[in-house]
């Protein structure tokens, strides 16, 4: 410990040393855009949805009436028999599904999570202008691993309040304190001769219902 | 294990080596061009690309100017949150640290996501020299170590191989690491992929450590950022119960709010998408989410020399998008592995002799690794003036003992094609003098390298377009 105590001085030191000489460097100026999108929310809903579909993600659009039958149906048609469920998820969204629901307070291993084929959860909000949806762990969206291990994430964007046009826009909105994931898409690689290839290691399926009132 | 670039030869005999490899080429030029031209539709969506770049230049020098503050203000945020801060003056330290933290928890298997910084202390040789292995999780690094290879590029390391050499690699060396490769794989990439998929994820579900490195840490809020594709990244991140990160000091911003530059910027450089799949952010820990330990150890190795130099201090403000590999003409031509150091191209050729300094001949011939054509520095996304940096560091080079210009004629000639079209050679010299003269600071001509050269007049075309035209 006490030579990392030397090395914390010695590199503080250097550092004073190195640019006791420098100019000052004023605080960065911002005059880059807030946003690139008219604010207009039908145009940034819009948007999102065809980002999120560029990067492969699937879109639907749904009421809250309409969302349990939907839910109910993509699990089906992925053959998942097994979901998992954060906590805080309203019930209502799994209401007509017939897969088995796993709750995470034991918490489920990874070992569990592994055997569990999808998970359901909400936002912290959604970016247009990139197609990003951001979990932030708040209620319905759980810890970091359900939305990475089980092969099947899908995720429900309540428009228009959860939804931002741009990058500027969301990070006044986030919390950094809390473990925050950014998706894009379902999981991509390119290093195989740049063919790109979804679903590597992260969720093969991403769903995202943008949910209408 | 996997190689080691110490004892490599120096730039270049390497780059003539590199440049006879057909497969090499012909893999590197499919890669830069395919890269390049999506980079550029990517930064053409953002009207205030300009602006976000001038913003994230400022920020990075900002933050270097002050970079004792924001790194104890760093190390207090992310000690009020949960985590313990180690600081490491050099590559033997920070392995030592690391090796030690691996070793209180009794485990002896990582799994690293994928980090320059990691690879630059030489971490895996390391670890195995203390009997613990680390194991790549990103799958070109899966590649390259299976392989016992080196990266050869800073976004895609294992492009200079093909389909067909990833299938014989993974059917002849993943069993001896773990899960062997499936029977019957073909040379798909998503055949690949799958196998690389089934291959780790039993490594991941067991893995107790995690190591990563990080691109950036905000030191108001002590958080640390990872962006990733494939998922690996996150499974490091949050299944183990440890987490170590190595981090250069040099990736310090000051605020939260800085990452909406980087958040745009980085993406579009890198990879030329509006957003890469995966970002992670982590706050030291917390409850009942990822892991219980975090380590951060905080590296300098070099980077403290470099701060000092107040023409090549700017290098630091890289943010390793690779933006600059792909528009190299001798990059192109020479591949990664030619540079002998884990940073190739453009940036390589100015960080790794400032970190290691310019004492051995492949440090002292890397500033003339390039034909100071300015592509590089037209896609900084941090306005890293590169070929300013590069005469810089020739001037430095040539007054320790004046082997510069055998070294410069060595490195051109071992770019051979540039050799043979002399005419993109003075193109590139003239681009670079109009990249000097909309950027004076101190115009090339006092040092010895460049006492005989005269100052090219403007080009009658750019290199960029002479390039186009006789290139693609
Ligand atoms: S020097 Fe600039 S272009 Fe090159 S990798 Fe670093 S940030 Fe990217």
């Amino acid at each position: 410990m006490s030579t990392e105590t030397g090395s914390r001085d010695r590199i503080l030191a250097r550092i004073r040393a190195a640019v006791a000489d420098a100019p000052d460097a004023p605080e960065a100026a911002r005059d880059y855009l807030d946003s690139h999108t008219p604010d207009d929310p039908a145009a940034i809903l819009d948007l999102l949805h065809e980002n999120l579909a560029d990067y492969r993600a699937i879109v639907h659009r749904a009421s809250e009436a309409e969302l349990p039958a939907l839910v109910a149906q993509l699990l089906a048609d992925r053959g998942a028999r097994s979901v998992a469920v954060p906590d805080g998820l309203p019930a209502a969204w799994l209401a007509a599904a017939d897969a088995d629901q796993r709750t995470d307070d034991g918490p489920l291993s990874p070992y569990e999570l592994d055997a569990v084929d999808a998970v359901v959860t909400g936002c912290a909000l959604a970016i247009a202008e990139t197609g990003t949806i951001v979990l932030d762990a708040g209620p319905g969206q759980g810890r970091r691993a359900l939305t990475l291990v089980p092969d099947l994430h899908i995720c429900v964007v309540r428009t228009p309040d959860q939804v931002v046009a741009s990058v500027p826009q969301a990070m006044p909105r986030l919390d950094p304190t809390r473990p925050l994931t950014w998706i894009s898409g379902p999981s991509a690689t390119s290093d195989i001769e740049l063919d790109r290839v979804e679903g590597v290691h992260g969720p093969r399926t991403l769903e995202v219902v943008l949910l209408q009132d | 294990m996997s190689g080691t670039y110490l004892g490599m030869p120096s730039f270049p005999k390497a780059a003539k080596d590199a440049v006879h490899n057909v497969t090499l080429r012909a893999n590197l030029r499919h890669a830069t061009h395919t890269i390049r031209d999506k980079r550029a539709k990517a930064v053409a969506e953002l009207d205030d690309w300009a602006l976000l770049r001038e913003a994230g230049k400022q920020i990075k020098d900002h933050t270097l100017r002050h970079l004792d503050r924001h790194l104890e203000q760093l190390e207090s945020a992310v000690t009020a949150a949960g985590g313990t801060v180690h600081w490491a003056a050099d590559a033997e330290e920070a392995n030592r640290i690391v090796a030690g933290l691996v070793k209180a928890t009794g485990e002896s298997e990582v799994v690293k996501v994928k980090s320059m910084a990691t690879q630059e202390i030489g971490l895996n040789e390391a670890l195995e020299a203390e009997g613990i292995s680390a194991y790549e999780t990103d799958l070109a690094e899966l590649i390259v170590q299976l392989g016992e290879d080196l990266p050869s590029h800073i976004l895609v390391p294992a492009i200079h191989r093909n389909r067909g050499e990833i299938r014989d690699i993974f059917e002849q060396r993943m069993e001896s690491w773990g899960r062997p490769a499936p029977d019957g794989l073909s040379d798909s990439p998503a055949e690949l992929a799958e196998a690389a998929r089934l291959h780790l994820r039993e490594k991941f579900l067991r893995a107790k450590v995690g190591i990563s490195g990080a691109n950036f840490m905000v030191a108001e809020t002590g958080t640390l950022v990872v962006f990733e594709s494939e998922g690996n990244g996150r499974m490091c991140l949050t299944l183990p119960e440890t987490l170590i990160s190595v981090v250069g000091i040099e990736k310090t911003v000051p605020t939260w709010r800085d990452l909406e530059v980087f958040l745009q910027t980085l993406p579009r450089s890198s990879t030329a998408e509006r957003m890469n799949p995966y970002t992670s952010m982590w706050t030291g820990t917390a409850d009942a989410d990822g892991p219980r330990t975090f380590h951060l150890v905080l590296l300098d190795n070099g980077r403290t020399d470099a701060l000092a130099d107040e023409v090549g201090r700017q290098a630091l403000r890289c943010i390793r998008c690779s933006a600059c590999l792909n528009v190299c003409p001798v990059y192109e031509r020479a591949g990664g592995h030619a540079y002998g150091s884990v940073y190739p191209g453009p940036i390589g050729a100015i960080l790794s002799p400032q970190l290691r300094g310019i004492q051995s001949e492949i440090d002292a011939s890397l500033p003339y690794a390039s034909s100071l054509c300015g592509a590089c520095y037209e896609v900084c996304p941090v306005a890293i003036d590169i070929p300013e940096v590069l005469v810089h560091l020739r001037e430095k080079v040539a007054d320790q003992g004046g082997k510069g210009h055998r070294l410069e004629k060595a490195a051109i000639k071992a770019a051979g094609w540039i050799l043979d079209h002399p005419a993109a050679l003075a193109a590139g010299e003239k681009a670079a003098s109009k990249t000097r003269g909309l950027h004076p600071r101190k115009p090339p001509g006092a040092g010895a390298w460049t006492a005989d050269r005269e100052l090219p007049e403007l080009p009658a075309q750019s290199f960029r377009d002479w390039w186009k035209k006789n290139r693609t």
